[in-house]
């Protein structure tokens, strides 16, 4: 009987290809939508308050604040401003969730590179601006991109439940039992695993592209 | 369409003060009304679900971690499994599991309890790997044996590190656990799905999500107090 439920899943699979890239489709608009706006928010405040050395309350604060916010009660507050329900909604609450790990992995990772090494760098005459992207970036790259990975994993995994608020994406048919059946229910669950578990791979390639070149590059 | 699981059907609100049928943003009467049917039950329930969970997979974690920190072999392959569990969506995760084990809390158990290995894994074999060479030499100096070296050295240096993953993983368990309600009628997320059905009652998802917020704040406090009190020598 389980075996079957399975089967039939996978048969879902099969006979509705279009409606499930579609969807695939949707989910990664809406996921590398609000990414992109976290990287922009995030990234940069990261470098510099961690370049400054300033703002470890703050790195600390967010990413506990964070960590105690769950994603699906965010969600559920983001129905209610303006925004409606829709992709916006979502994506603002997706926004805040990737947040975190971002900032503060790109803080820890700038402050944890050696003292001595960016005092050379200055006693060089490098600008900030130089010391920050010549020096630290590449030296604390591969925390700050583990940031970017855990952030990016957890988002696409949780654009999941912005279905719950019209978010869209393979979500739409899990909480849809109704229409969908549970072949369906189940097929875009495998669905959706494995758009996570391929997207944490490539991810993770990526990290490691990132953090094989040690040497900065001035 | 519905997304709720089969369970008790909630008073509608049709009936209630003019807040409720306007949905209002804080309506206390509805509050004071639903606190004992509604809210409470859930808080209850979802309190519930995490101890379960975050102690169960403590359990577990803590048998995988000592075997990962004795035989250093299996290490990669159990951070591997929980890092592949950790990545599987918690919806997906818990419908995945309902052809098997049902509409039931089991199904919800084993999914929260899988979410928490990665963390609780991770922090305790690091922890038991953190302690200082010096303390292993003085250990050994002293005559101690394997096991009263692992009990009484190795183990109490590793519960900062180990409290850490509590928090951790009692604070997204916490989390998880509201994406229940989609498979159990229970838990704090159940009158927030019922408020999102019903034409958004702020009241209600205002009300539900702020108590799953100050449980995740709580249970974060207590872990904290816990270790202070568990690691005498560390207060500074």
């Amino acid at each position: 009987m389980i075996a079957s439920t399975f089967v039939d899943a996978l048969r879902f699979i099969g006979d509705n290809p279009g409606l499930l890239l579609h969807l695939t489709a949707a989910h990664l608009e809406l996921s590398l939508t609000a990414l992109g706006i976290a990287l922009v928010l995030a990234l940069p405040l990261g470098l510099w308050l961690g370049h400054r050395h300033r703002g470890l309350f703050l790195a600390l604060g967010v990413s506990s604040v964070g960590r105690a916010l769950p994603s699906l009660v965010l969600i559920a507050f983001m129905t209610l401003t303006p925004l409606g329900i829709g992709f916006w909604n979502n994506t603002l609450a997706l926004t805040v969730l990737a947040i975190p790990s971002i900032l503060t992995n790109a803080y820890f990772g700038i402050v944890g590179v050696d003292r001595d090494v960016v005092e050379a760098a200055r006693g060089m005459g490098l600008s900030e601006r130089q010391i920050l992207f010549r020096v630290e970036l590449p030296l604390g790259l591969p925390l700050v991109m583990a940031g970017i990975r855990i952030a990016a994993i957890f988002v696409i995994a949780t654009a999941t439940i912005a279905a719950i608020a019209g978010g869209g994406g393979l979500g739409e048919i899990i909480v849809d039992q109704a229409s969908y059946g549970l072949s369906g229910v189940i097929g875009a669950a495998l669905c959706v695993s494995a758009l996570t578990l391929v997207a944490a791979v490539l991810l993770t390639l990526l990290q490691r592209a990132a953090s094989r070149r040690p040497e900065p590059n001035a | 369409m519905s997304i709720l699981a089969a369970g008790p059907v909630i008073p509608n609100f049709g009936s209630g003060s003019k807040c409720e049928q306007t949905g209002g943003w804080w309506c206390t009467d509805w509050l004071r009304a639903h606190w004992g049917d509604t809210l409470q039950p859930a808080l209850v329930q979802h309190i519930e679900l995490s101890l379960i969970a975050v102690g169960i997979g403590f359990a577990i974690a803590l048998a995988l971690a000592l075997l990962g920190f004795r035989f250093a072999v299996l290490d990669a392959p159990f951070g591997a499994f929980a890092d592949f569990l950790y990545t599987i969506p918690s919806l997906a995760l818990f419908q995945l599991l309902v052809p098997i084990t049902g509409l039931t809390v089991t199904t919800v158990e084993v999914a929260l309890v899988g979410y928490t290995l990665l963390i609780l894994y991770r922090n305790t074999v690091a922890g038991l790997r953190s302690v200082p060479a010096e303390a292993l030499e003085a250990a050994r100096g002293m005559g101690l044996t394997r096991t009263q070296t692992f009990l009484r050295v190795e183990l109490p240096l590793a519960v900062p590190a180990i409290v850490a993953g509590l928090r951790l993983a009692a604070v997204s368990t916490i989390s998880i656990a509201t994406v229940a309600a989609l498979v159990i009628p229970e838990g704090l997320g159940r009158p927030i799905f019922v408020a999102l059905e019903q034409d958004l009652f702020k009241t209600e998802i205002l009300a539900a999500g702020g108590l799953a917020i100050a449980l995740a704040l709580v249970a974060d406090a207590l872990l904290v107090v816990a270790q202070r009190a568990l690691t005498p020598w560390s207060r500074a």
